[in-house]
């Protein structure tokens, strides 16, 4: 408001175009983490493919939940959830709590991480993604009454560590450019 | 769901800020509530969850089938890469292999020639040969605890749950779930896989049960025929679940002397497989299609 009045009548024409760009930079988040997880599923060809829509989308939403909450609400936390419990067959309900879970320490702790350097920050998403992986691990075997190898469970939580940087690197991109709701 | 969200809507207006920070914290609480009552939910009727999953596998598989040639051909291309490095090696043992397959060949043609003259002497009844549909492998089902792939099978495909899946090398496991265009095959390497097989050498019985690794495991074999390194392992009629004698795979004994079965079929590279009806009703209630549904208070 105070910048509009500081610069009367230099105010963009509300065309269809810049109404489409204003209320696409906000969703920018959220597509982009279910763009990406749809396609973590298409048919690659590689071993182990299925560990990468996990990794993907708690990266995505450890990523948004850090930089700007408000466009990754708990809503659409939920959301995504459940998304990953039917694309990645995992029991109804655990995809959804443990990302909510994520969401949550994220948030809490946001005002020390923000202003920490990135190594830190990964070395904080290297923690989550372990707790995540081990929440997922425990909840499965008991949702399905049943012991499963810690193995896959290991392995997911060093394929969503070793991923960070690279998802990081194209969401600041993305945060700063095509994602910032101040440039629309 | 819907109120807290409206209540929060509405207070842009008149709710004061604490009000509404208040609720905006209790949103977080409120959904993981929710994510608990999902998981009693997807516990107390299976059928809801998979009825999502193969709603949704039904509107991504086109797009997953249009995205699987280029990406085949990416995939495809990279593996000429890498063997045009070791083409040489690859092509001695070739043709040592070569050399050894026209020897069989020769054995198994002379085999045929007796065999079907030995049938005409019986005058055998050829069983009928069963129908299949061949589909090809559009996604991974499986996620990391359980093993099994999504095939893009077209509308008014025909195919039932308990059907069978085999590459063109063996077998590959069990139609589970069956959506309008899709229909999803639990691999014998999943946890829940359970398949009577035979021994072929002592034509002993056993079961094959899935572990989620690559090779799954031999259980409950007869107590005087263990089962041996290199044996070939083939399905078994027992419990009406599969037919006789698909094959399956051989046998290897681990380094603490287990016997697991390494899959003829290539299970981790899945492209086209192929849905058998043996017309078998099997351990799983097949989804009646044309048959008269058992019907169940529930």
């Amino acid at each position: 408001m105070a910048r509009a009045d500081q610069t009367p009548g230099m105010r963009p024409r509300q065309t269809l175009g810049r109404q489409l760009d204003v209320a696409a930079r906000p969703a920018f988040p959220a597509v982009s983490t279910v763009a990406l997880m749809l396609l973590a599923e298409a048919p690659f060809g590689f071993a182990n493919q299925t560990a990468m829509l996990p990794a993907i989308t708690l990266a995505c939403v450890f990523f948004w939940s850090l930089v700007r909450p408000a466009a990754m609400p708990p809503p659409v936390v939920f959301l995504i959830g459940l998304l990953l419990d039917l694309l990645g067959y995992l029991p109804l309900g655990v995809g959804v709590l443990t990302l909510l879970v994520a969401h949550g320490v994220v948030v809490r702790w946001r005002p020390v991480l923000t202003r920490q350097s990135f190594p830190t920050v990964w070395l904080v998403f290297a923690g989550v993604s372990a707790g995540v992986a081990a929440l997922t691990w425990a909840l499965t075997a008991l949702l399905s009454f049943r012991l499963f190898s810690a193995g896959p469970a290991l392995f997911e939580a060093v394929l969503t560590v070793a991923l960070y940087p690279a998802l990081a690197v194209l969401c600041v991109r993305a945060h700063r450019t095509v994602a910032d709701p101040d440039q629309a | 769901m819907e109120g807290p969200s409206h209540r929060k809507y509405a207070g842009m207006v008149r709710l004061s800020i604490q009000t509404r920070q208040a609720l905006a914290k209790l949103t977080l609480p409120v959904l993981i509530a929710a994510s608990f009552g999902l998981m009693l939910l997807g516990k107390a009727d299976a059928l809801l969850a998979e009825r999502a999953r193969m709603a949704l596998g039904d509107a991504l598989a086109p797009i997953y089938a249009a995205l699987a040639r280029p990406l085949g051909v990416m995939h495809d291309r990279l593996l000429d890469a890498t063997d045009l490095w070791n083409a040489r090696a690859a092509n001695m043992k070739l043709r040592e292999e070569n050399e050894r397959l026209r020897r069989w060949q020769s054995i198994a043609l002379a085999l045929d020639a007796e065999n079907q003259r030995l049938k005409a002497n019986l005058y055998w009844v050829p069983e009928n040969p069963p129908s299949f549909i061949t589909a090809r492998v559009v996604a991974d089902a499986g996620g990391v605890y359980a093993r099994a792939v999504l095939l893009s099978v077209g509308p008014n495909h025909g195919v039932r749950k308990g059907e069978i899946a085999l590459d063109e090398r063996g077998l590959v496991g069990r139609v589970t779930e069956v959506g309008a265009r899709t229909a999803r095959v639990l691999l014998l390497t999943d946890l829940n896989s359970r398949i009577p097989v035979i021994l072929q050498n002592s034509r002993a019985h056993a079961i094959l049960t899935g572990n989620n690794g690559p090779r799954p495991r031999l259980i409950y074999w007869a107590e005087g025929s263990p089962p041996q390194e290199g044996e070939r392992v083939v399905t078994s009629s027992e419990a009406g679940a599969f037919p006789a004698d698909l094959p399956v795979g051989t046998v290897h004994y681990t380094v603490s002397n287990v016997p697991e079965v390494v899959p003829s079929a290539a299970l981790d590279r899945l492209e086209i497989v192929r849905i058998f009806d043996y017309g078998l009703s099997g351990l799983t209630a097949p989804e009646a299609q044309g048959r008269l549904p058992e019907r169940r208070g529930r």
